[in-house]
């Protein structure tokens, strides 16, 4: 069955949409992500536009960080003050990323910044997680107790003043790397394109050792709150959010997600980080893979914007 | 069968004969099966009828035999932007680019047999009839531009738009029902923009133009379809508000349905 874009000015195949919804959903439930890495390039090869793309899939996001967010609330694993700090650094990324990306748009040099940075950034959050996830699962093969929190490790990082207790993710940190970390997700988030919550995850895992129990909750209440202002400002500015590609995106998405948050618990956290991690290197390097092999047409065409 | 409904179609015609130039007496009866396109949610390209007759005003001679037409449609004008990709330092990237300016959003060229059969480059070029004739003037935006490097932008622009169904050239797209009646059937794939098209009927006679008659299509979309589009430009704020409250709403909803503690 076919359904007309009104935004993006062209006919798609509503179950084909559906199904995308429901896969992705299903993904960023499981793994407490947004999913924007996967849809945007999904829809992009679908024939949308980027710059639809990207507007629409922030919305798509809202939903089932939403749907997701609610679930793990009702569990009780949301750690709210900590989701509030890292809100006000992001609010400030938000802002300069937009300021980057307006700049970089303005230079031509936008695709091949976000290109590289999708490699880059996928490439080794990626590998590091795969990594770090094997060595837990070997270790644990081993027979040696699973070190979910090691109190001796503490870094520099937690030297820092200004330190805060946070009581439901047990953790006794500076506000500082909080700030920072919240204000590079949306620095980067407004740059690529992205909710930013691949990334997210792991910063709060290995850097402000938030347990695994709260950290998705957390992060999809952050995820949660910058789609959803992103859409806004998106649908504002460049007035490219297509409302019905979302409607169909979010029903998909919000129902996929709710199927990945429980199979999200059945699954041991260092599994969840092994899958993650393959998944996030495997889409960096099919970008890396565009940017280095030979395109099968060296030419593209893309209407000029405001002429 | 089909030439009555063909002839009361034509007495029922939309189309002003043109006013035919000084050297021939002949003049073109064109009408559209439709001249209003509607882009619905179900819209998945369309296709328009164009029917023509040849008609000989003065002196009552008979008609000749040997007629050639050619169908343009030129949709909505728009300034695209062709990249091309060079290597630098291992990876691909847009590194030379040309700004077509006004070029057609949708391009086609319908006739009744090849178009170098029926007049010669000359004319061709002069009408701008074809995809090799039609102007299409490119600017230079990157500094190491060459001439050469300009036709080949052409060439790949012109193949672009073909590979999306958006430029076409066929030379069986005119059919004679008769020697004085055509038909020409214009394909408008799902990705066409909405608009006005301008639809040209020119009428060749031994590689002379003997006649051309204006029309127009207009492509538009529906109630639903022209309410969102245009809420999103001129509400943006919000459109992006209920946007956004879709989602959350969305969302809640999947959690309470999904409850099952």
């Amino acid at each position: 069955m076919q359904i007309y874009l009104p935004i993006a000015d062209l006919p798609v195949n509503v179950f084909l949409i559906l199904g995308m919804g429901l896969a992705v959903g299903f993904i960023s439930g499981m793994f407490g992500i947004g999913g924007g890495f996967l849809m945007t390039p999904l829809l992009i090869f679908l024939g949308v536009s980027p710059a639809v793309a990207v507007a629409t899939v922030s919305s798509h996001i809202a939903a089932s960080s939403c749907s997701g967010a609610i679930s793990y609330w009702r569990r009780r694993t949301i750690d709210v003050p900590l989701a509030g700090l890292l809100l006000a650094g992001g609010i400030a990324g938000t802002a300069s990323g937009v300021w980057l990306f307006t700049m970089l748009r303005s230079i031509g040099q936008l695709d091949i910044t976000i290109g590289l940075s999708y490699v880059l950034l996928l490439g080794i959050v990626g590998g590091l997680m795969v990594i770090e996830s094997l060595r837990a699962i070997v270790r644990a093969r081993q027979g040696k107790p699973v070190e979910l929190r090691r109190p001796g490790s503490h870094t520099w990082i937690h030297g820092l003043p200004f330190k805060l207790r946070f009581k439901r993710s047990r953790i006794y940190v500076s506000a500082v790397p909080v700030l920072a970390i919240g204000y590079i997700i949306g620095f980067v988030g407004a740059v690529m394109g992205i909710g930013g919550g691949f990334l997210l995850v792991p910063m709060l895992i290995y850097i402000l050792r938030v347990p695994t129990v709260t950290v998705i909750g957390t992060s999809m209440v952050l995820t949660l709150v910058t789609m959803a202002s992103a859409t806004v400002l998106h649908a504002a500015t460049n007035h490219l959010v297509d409302a019905v590609l979302a409607l169909l995106l979010m029903v998909g998405g919000v129902v996929g997600a709710q199927f990945g948050a429980r199979a999200g618990h059945r699954i041991s956290g260092e599994r969840l980080r092994l899958l993650l991690g393959l998944l996030v290197l495997a889409v960096g390097i099919r970008f890396g893979l565009d940017l280095t092999l030979p395109p099968a047409n060296f030419f593209s065409l893309r209407p000029l914007e405001g002429g | 069968m089909i030439r009555p409904a063909l002839l009361t179609l034509l007495a029922a015609t939309v189309s002003m004969p043109a006013a035919a130039p000084p050297a021939a007496a002949e003049r073109l009866v064109t009408s559209l099966s439709e001249h209003r396109v509607m882009v619905t949610s179900s819209f998945n390209g369309s296709e328009v009828v164009l029917f023509g007759g040849i008609e000989r005003d003065a002196g009552g001679l008979p008609l000749r035999g040997n007629y050639d037409v050619a169908v343009t449609v030129v949709g909505p004008r728009q300034s695209i932007v062709t990249f091309r990709k060079e290597r630098m330092l291992g990876i691909w990237v847009n590194y030379e680019s040309r700004v077509f300016e006004n070029a057609p959003s949708y391009l086609a060229v319908l006739t009744n047999r090849p178009l170098e059969a029926i007049a010669g480059t000359g004319t061709l070029r002069r009408l701008q009839l074809g995809l090799d004739n039609i102007a299409l003037p490119q600017r230079i935006d990157s500094a190491s531009a060459d001439d050469i490097g300009n036709e080949a932008f052409r060439r790949a622009f012109l193949q672009l738009q073909d590979e999306h169904g958006l430029y076409r050239q066929e030379s069986n797209g005119v059919t004679f029902l008769t020697p004085a009646l055509f038909r020409a059937s214009i394909a408008l794939p799902a990705e066409v923009p909405t608009g006005t098209y301008e639809v040209e009927v020119t009428l060749f006679a031994d590689g002379m133009m003997l006649a051309r008659t204006p029309s127009a299509l207009e492509i538009y979309k529906s109630g639903f379809e022209q309410f969102v589009s245009s809420t999103a430009q001129t509400h943006g704020v919000l459109y992006g508000l209920a946007t956004a409250m879709m989602a959350i709403l969305t969302g809640w909803f999947a959690s309470v349905v999904f409850r099952r503690d």
